[in-house]
């Protein structure tokens, strides 16, 4: 068993090895590199990644150059969860058979982008979840295809505007609801599942150290504000993270063996969904009259699904 | 038997069942596969080795597709140890994307590929669609013809593609229940000296080596790409050398020698049927019968499809008037592809011969002594006539009349 890193304040988590290096090619404000480095950082052991096809994938290692001070991989879109699953079940077989490359404890970590985790690679996901490899899915969720220049995915919310749900004369967006993939997760039977934020740094890096000490899968789930598709300004990116989380559109929370709900984070006091949406390019259209139906009716899930997590937690169910 | 390194038991095995063993034998260090006919047993097998403890400690990873198989593969020979699985037709249809990125990151993962049909119409039985469909996917591509290769083969596949010269993933290619559920007699050695001809495996740059990180599947767009892909071309062209010198090893191990090129009664043949697959046993009862009654015929088969032995086909061939290719495959808007090989093989090397394409045996459809003689007289009639008498495309035992395209 590894001894858990300890970082109590920026300090700490500013002097620890850099495992994910500057010099990639994300945007200028991209939270994808924030929360890799967050994540990575929270442990001292081996970490093997695999990285599914995306911003974060085509960004980092642009031969001959690799961001990545680990062991790293990258195969496809759909396979990242099924790519590190064989990594894992190597490592596992090597330590049986008593000849391991390394000495050191070693955890496996897949990045996937919410298209690589919601949609093409969900099967993937689900799979090596149901098999129970010892390994962490991070969704870097920047709810749409972003890397191929901002396409709804099932991840995308109600009435946000991507290319291919584009707001118009007549639609205001996106018309599906935002899937559940926490809630999916915890369904798998996960021990642990968690949504993470990485404005809120320290909650984030205590459920990744929580994620690493677990025996089998874990599910996070992280917001990842896209400065380019949510079209707001760079600087903006960690502000907009707050917001998504005072908020409530994206909750903090987690949920341990399959059901017991804790939240982490209760704002003093809440934000409107309405504030949420008038910091980003992507729901301008809603403030048109004829679509402000669509920040009421978004408010009012908002609040029952505050309300809902509040209450199994407090049922401790 | 001959006088070889290794003690050997004859048993009665089927293809899946000697690929499966084979697998056990290598101590293999993750097998990550998905059920599939007719390639299911090699996977229901190794269950049970795993069941009974039987199985070295290897992980066995029963993922839920075989994109997923495939993924999990690549994961795990870049973790650094040894990987096999087993595949058919759809399945390999649905991996296919993955087979690009094993050969691309020189990973020496080894499959059973057990050849079936490609739908639609759906058709669990054997024909060679799969394996043309993975023909450019980078992997070294054998081909046995029986149980006893299945088994043999598996050996030379581990211990050529794990090589550092060659570093590459090697599929074993057999007739769907032709090979695969027909049992035959196999000679197998004992577990030790099966082991004992490949060794373990330690991995090249593995990601599990955690003082030296790595970085696999990285991007590289035009600067390098070009590059990156004829090495790897020239890897597995030069792989022949490494199969070449494999299959002599074998041979004095097991008594039982293999060519990149199989033939029979070449030397003096005046025609020649080139073929993979089940079918080369059928071909050579033929030969052997024609041969009986005075003609020269003889029989060419091709062990390594991929890198293709361009020098020894040419070699073999050389003595022939008229030569049939024989394509499992359909063409689909050219000649078939092992057709293809050979007259780009006659071309090369200035040889100006009869040559003439048959498709055979497509979804399991029986190919019989009968119809291999009927080749070899369309052959007979174009050696006579100093010409190609006869459709350049032809079928064999296609129902109704000759779909004749050409």
């Amino acid at each position: 068993m590894s001894d858990i890193k300890q970082i109590k304040n920026l300090k700490d988590f500013s002097t620890s090895v850099e495992r994910f290096q500057g010099g990639h090619r994300l945007c200028p404000g991209c939270s994808h590199s924030i929360i890799v480095r967050e994540m990575l950082n929270a442990t001292d052991d081996n970490i093997c990644v695999s990285t599914a096809t995306g911003c974060l994938e085509v960004c980092t290692a642009i031969y001959p150059y690799t961001s990545w001070d680990l062991s790293w991989i990258h195969i496809g879109f759909e396979n990242a969860a099924a790519a590190i699953s064989g990594t894992e079940a190597m490592y596992k077989a090597l330590q049986k058979k008593g000849r391991p490359h390394s000495d050191k404890p070693t955890k496996f970590v897949a990045f996937g982008g919410d298209g690589g985790t919601y949609d093409i690679g969900f099967q993937s996901l689900s799979g090596a979840v149901e098999r129970g490899h010892d390994f962490i899915y991070v969704c870097l969720d920047n709810e749409g295809y972003m890397n191929t220049g901002g396409q709804r995915s099932s991840s995308t919310p109600i009435g946000g505007a991507t290319t291919t749900s584009p707001a118009g004369k007549v639609s205001y967006g996106e018309k599906r609801l935002k899937k559940d993939m926490v809630q999916i997760m915890a369904a798998h039977g996960c021990e642990f599942v968690a949504q993470v934020a990485p404005s809120k740094w320290k909650d984030l890096v205590k459920k990744t150290q929580r994620a690493y000490q677990a025996s089998g899968p874990v599910y996070i789930n992280a917001v990842s504000p896209c400065p380019t598709e949510w079209k707001f300004a760079p600087e903006k990116s960690m502000e907009i993270c707050d917001l998504a989380v005072d908020s409530c559109v994206f909750p903090l929370y987690q949920i341990e063996d399959g059901h017991k709900v804790t939240v982490t984070y209760k704002p003093k006091v809440k934000k409107t969904v309405e504030e949420y949406c008038a910091a980003q390019g992507r729901f301008k259209h809603l403030f048109r009259p004829e679509f402000s139906h669509v920040i009421e009716d978004w408010q009012k899930r908002v609040d029952a699904t505050w309300e809902y997590l509040l209450k199994r937690e407090e049922a401790g169910i | 038997m001959a006088n070889t390194k290794a003690n050997q038991t004859r048993v009665v095995w089927d293809g899946n069942m000697a690929a499966a063993q084979a697998l056990r034998q290598a101590q293999v260090d993750v097998v990550a596969a998905y059920p599939i006919t007719p390639s299911t047993p090699i996977v229901q097998n190794y269950s049970q080795f795993v069941a009974d403890g039987n199985a070295n400690d290897g992980e066995f990873v029963m993922v839920e597709s075989e994109h997923s198989a495939m993924s999990a593969c690549v994961g795990a020979s870049a973790g650094g140890g040894r990987v096999a699985t087993a595949t058919s037709s759809q399945g390999y249809a649905l991996m296919v994307e993955v087979l690009y990125q094993a050969s691309g990151m020189r990973l020496p993962i080894i499959m059973n590929v057990v050849n079936r049909a490609l739908a639609s119409p759906l058709n669990i039985h054997g024909d060679h669609s799969d394996m043309y469909l993975g023909r450019d996917a980078g992997w070294i591509n054998l081909c046995a013809y029986s149980p006893q290769e299945v088994y043999d083969l598996n050996f030379i596949a581990f211990k050529t593609g794990e090589d550092l010269n060659v570093r590459l993933p090697v599929a074993i290619n057999q007739d769907g229940f032709l090979t695969s559920h027909t049992a035959e007699v196999v000679e197998h050695f004992s577990d030790e000296d099966a082991f004992g001809f490949i060794g373990s495996y330690v991995g090249k740059n593995p990601m599990l080596d955690g003082e030296n990180p790595v970085t696999y599947g990285a991007q590289t767009e035009g600067e390098w790409h070009f590059e990156h892909k004829m090495r790897q071309n020239h890897a597995l062209v030069n792989s022949l050398d490494t199969i070449r010198a494999n299959f002599k090893k074998y041979a004095e191990f097991s008594g039982r020698e293999y060519h990149p090129v199989e033939t029979y009664l070449t030397d003096d043949a005046e025609e020649i049927i080139v073929c993979m697959g089940s079918v080369f046993g059928t071909t050579q009862i033929t030969v052997d019968q024609l041969r009986a009654s005075g003609r020269k015929v003889g029989l060419v088969g091709i062990r390594v499809w991929r890198p293709f032995p361009k020098e020894d086909l040419a070699a073999a061939i050389k003595n022939a008037k008229s030569i049939a290719a024989l394509d499992r495959s359909c063409p689909m808007g050219t000649t078939g592809a092992l057709y293809n090989e050979v007259a780009a093989v006659l071309v090369e090397n200035g040889m100006s011969k009869n040559l003439l394409n048959y498709i055979y045996g497509l979804g399991g459809r029986d190919t019989t002594t009968e119809h291999l003689s009927g080749i070899f007289s369309d052959l007979k009639a174009c050696s006579d006539a100093g010409k190609r008498t006869k459709p350049v495309v032809q079928t064999i035992n296609l129902r109704g009349k000759m779909l004749s395209f050409y």
